[in-house]
C-alpha cells in the first residue's frame, strides 16, 4: 500500500509537468488547429533559461521561474509571427512541417551554442517528509504547488478576462470572432505566449526535480504531453490536466512493476486505445460529420 | 494515348540507361565508394518517399509511422540473413530477406491500418506516430535482435545497383497502381471521402490497401538500408526518420511521384553537402526546411507531375495531373 501511494505521488508530480506542457499544446491546437511539434523544445528552452537565470544571473528560484516564463512567452510570440502566421491559410501539413523544422532548429541550435552535454541544474536544498512510509520531497511539493497555482491562474485568465473570452471565441469560430471586432492575430499570439510560458515553467520544474537539463530533453516529454492533451480531449483545457495526471501515474505505475523499458510504449499504447475507443478524448464531445 | 506510351517507354529506357551509366562509372572508379554510397542512399530514400506518398499524397491519409515499418522490414530481413544459415547463394538469400522483410512490414501495416484508419487527419497522424514508437520500443526490448545494443554483423549485400533497381521497381509499381482503378479509388478518397463512399467505393478497403502497400515498400527500403549500414539500432528508426521521409514527400508535393523522387534525391544531396559544416549542419537544414515551407507550402511540384509530354505539347513544362483537387 505504501509502495502504491509512493508511486502515486511520484506519478502525480511527473504528471503535473506533463499537464503544464499539454496545456500549451491543447490551447494552440484549439485556436489554430496546429500540432505545434516545437512545443516540447520550448519546454527545453525554458529549462535552459531557468538554468542561466540561476547560474549566471544568480536569481532565486521563483524569480528564475518567472524569468524563464517571460523569455519563452516572447519566444512563442516570435515563433508564431515568423513561422506560423504566414501559413495560416496554407495546407495544414505545411505548418506541421514548419513546426518540425522549428523543433529541429531549437534542438540543434542549443547543441551548437551550449553543447550536447547535460548541464547540472542547481537544486534547491532537499527536504524529505515521511508520512506512513511514503516519502514526499520538497521538490515534488514545489512541482505540484506551482502547477496547481499556474492552472488556477490560467483558468482565471481564460474564463474571467476579456482576452480569455476572445481566446474562446476565436477557437470556436475564427471568422465570426473577427466580425465581432476581435483582434484575431493578437489573440493567437497571446495564446502562444501563455502556452510557451507554461511549457517553460514545466521545464524549470523538471530541471529542478531531476537536476539536469540537456538540449534533447524536450523531444520525448513533448510527445508525451501531446498524448496527454489528446487523452483528455484536445482543445479542452481541463482535459489536458486530467490527461497529464493519468499519463504520469500510468508511467510511474509501469516503472514500479518493473517494466521501465516499456515506459515510453505505455504512453503511446494508451493513446492508441483512447483514439480507437473515444477519439475525441475523455472530456471531448463527438462531433457529427456533416456533408 | 500512343504518345503517352511512347513517353513511358522513353522514361523507362532512360531510367535503365542512367542506372547502367552510373554503375559503369562506379566500376571504373570515376565515382568513388563515397559517391556510390550517397547514390545508394538516394535510391533508398526514393523507395521510402514514394511509398509514403502512396499513403499520404495519393490516398490522402496522414501517416507518421513510416519509420516503424522500415524497422520491421529491416529487422526481419536481417534475421533471415544473419540468424538463419540458408544454404543458398548470397543474392538469393538477399532477395528472400527483402521479400520477407517487406511482407512482414505489410502485415504490420495491415494490422495497424485496420483499426487506425477509422481516424482522420491529425488523429491518424498521432496514432501512426504512436505505433511507430511502440514498434521501436518493442525492438529495443527484444533480446534476440540485440535489444538496446543493436543488431550487428549484418552482411553488406546492398550495393548501388540493388538499391537502384528496387527504387525503379517501386516507382513503376506505384505509378501503375495510381493509374489503375484501385489507384483512382484511392485518389477519390483523398479528394472527398464522403463523396467516394457515396459512389460505392469501399473506403476502408482502399485505405488499408494503400497503407499495406506503403508499408511493404517501407519494409523493403528498411531491409536495403539495414544491409547497407550493416547495423540496425532502434534509435535509427525514431520519429525523426519518419519526419525526414514525410519532409521529402511534402517538399516534393503531396501526391506527386516525380516530386517525391526529386525531393528524396535533393534532400539526400543537401544533407551530404552540409556535412562540412559539422555542428551547424542541422541548424542550416532546419532553417532551410522552414524557409522552403514558408515560401512554397504546397511543395516544389504541388500535385503536378514532371512529364515528358513537354516534347509533344511544348506549351507546358509541367503536365497537370488529371485529378487535381478543388
Amino acid at each position: 500500500m505504501a509502495e502504491f501511494l509512493q508511486q502515486l505521488i511520484n506519478g502525480i508530480s511527473l504528471g503535473s509537468v506533463y499537464a503544464l506542457v499539454a496545456l500549451g499544446y491543447t490551447m494552440v491546437y484549439g485556436i489554430v488547429r496546429l500540432i505545434n511539434f516545437a512545443h516540447g523544445d520550448v519546454y527545453m528552452v525554458g529549462a535552459f533559461a531557468g538554468y542561466f537565470a540561476i547560474k549566471t544571473f544568480k536569481l532565486p528560484f521563483f524569480a528564475a521561474l518567472v524569468a524563464a516564463m517571460a523569455v519563452c512567452a516572447i519566444l512563442g510570440v516570435i515563433m508564431e509571427r515568423i513561422a506560423y502566421k504566414p501559413l495560416r491559410n496554407a495546407p495544414r501539413v505545411a505548418a506541421l512541417m514548419t513546426a518540425v523544422g522549428l523543433s529541429m532548429f531549437y534542438q540543434n541550435f542549443t547543441i551548437y551554442r551550449i553543447g550536447a552535454q547535460p548541464k547540472a541544474f542547481p537544486k534547491i536544498a532537499q527536504v524529505n517528509w515521511q508520512f506512513a512510509g511514503v516519502t514526499v520531497s520538497n521538490s515534488q511539493v514545489l512541482i505540484l504547488g506551482t502547477a496547481i497555482a499556474l492552472m488556477i491562474i490560467l483558468h482565471f485568465v481564460v474564463q474571467h478576462t476579456k482576452m480569455g473570452k476572445a481566446m474562446r471565441a476565436v477557437s470556436q469560430d475564427r471568422d465570426a470572432a473577427m466580425l465581432m471586432g476581435i483582434n484575431v492575430d493578437n489573440t493567437i499570439s497571446f495564446t502562444f505566449a501563455i502556452g510557451s510560458a507554461l511549457a517553460a515553467a514545466g521545464g524549470v520544474l523538471v530541471g529542478q526535480y531531476y537536476g539536469v537539463v540537456q538540449p534533447l530533453m524536450g523531444a520525448l516529454p513533448g510527445l508525451k504531453a501531446f498524448v496527454a492533451a489528446v487523452l483528455g480531449g484536445i482543445g479542452i483545457i481541463p482535459g489536458a490536466m486530467i490527461g497529464g495526471l493519468i499519463l504520469g501515474v500510468a508511467e510511474a505505475g509501469v516503472s514500479a512493476v518493473g517494466f521501465s523499458t516499456y515506459r515510453d510504449a505505455v504512453a503511446f499504447g494508451i493513446l492508441i486505445l483512447i483514439l480507437i475507443v473515444k477519439p475525441a478524448g475523455i472530456l471531448g464531445k463527438n462531433v457529427r460529420e456533416k456533408v | 494515348m500512343r504518345a503517352m506510351d511512347k513517353n513511358r517507354l522513353i522514361v523507362a529506357a532512360g531510367a535503365v540507361a542512367l542506372g547502367i551509366i552510373l554503375q559503369l562509372l562506379i566500376w571504373n572508379g570515376t565515382l568513388n565508394a563515397y559517391y556510390a554510397q550517397v547514390l545508394t542512399m538516394m535510391s533508398i530514400f526514393v523507395i521510402m518517399a514514394t511509398s509514403l506518398n502512396l499513403i499520404n499524397g495519393i490516398t490522402g491519409q496522414f501517416s507518421l509511422g513510416h519509420a516503424g515499418f522500415a524497422a520491421v522490414g529491416g529487422y526481419f530481413s536481417a534475421i533471415i540473413t544473419t540468424r538463419l544459415q540458408l544454404p543458398l547463394p548470397a543474392p538469393m538469400i538477399f532477395t528472400i530477406s527483402l521479400l520477407v522483410g517487406g511482407l512482414i512490414a505489410a502485415l504490420a501495416g495491415f494490422l495497424i491500418g485496420l483499426p487506425t484508419l477509422r481516424l482522420k487527419g491529425d488523429y491518424l497522424a498521432i496514432a501512426t506516430l504512436g505505433f511507430g514508437e511502440i514498434i521501436r520500443v518493442l525492438f529495443l526490448n527484444w533480446k534476440y535482435v540485440g535489444a538496446a545494443a543493436g543488431m550487428w554483423g549484418i552482411p553488406g549485400y546492398t550495393n548501388f545497383i540493388w538499391a537502384y533497381m528496387l527504387a525503379v521497381l517501386t516507382v513503376i509499381f506505384i505509378v501503375h497502381f495510381m493509374n489503375s482503378s484501385h489507384g483512382r479509388a484511392c485518389i477519390s478518397i483523398r479528394e472527398d471521402e464522403i463523396a467516394a463512399e457515396t459512389m460505392g467505393i469501399n473506403t476502408t478497403k482502399y485505405k488499408v490497401m494503400a497503407f499495406t502497400f506503403g508499408a511493404f515498400f517501407a519494409g523493403v527500403g528498411g531491409a536495403v538500408l539495414g544491409h547497407l549500414i550493416r547495423l540496425l539500432h532502434p534509435a535509427t528508426f525514431s520519429m525523426t526518420f519518419s519526419v525526414e521521409i514525410l519532409l521529402m514527400v511534402v517538399l516534393g508535393g503531396l501526391g506527386s511521384i516525380t516530386g517525391s523522387i526529386s525531393a528524396a534525391i535533393l534532400l539526400t544531396f543537401v544533407s551530404e553537402a552540409l556535412r562540412k559544416f559539422n555542428e551547424l549542419r542541422m541548424v542550416i537544414y532546419a532553417l532551410m526546411l522552414i524557409g522552403i515551407m514558408l515560401f512554397r507550402p504546397q511543395g516544389l511540384f504541388g500535385r503536378k507531375e514532371f512529364s515528358l509530354d513537354l516534347l509533344t505539347d511544348s506549351r507546358f513544362m509541367f503536365k497537370s495531373s488529371k485529378n487535381r483537387g478543388a
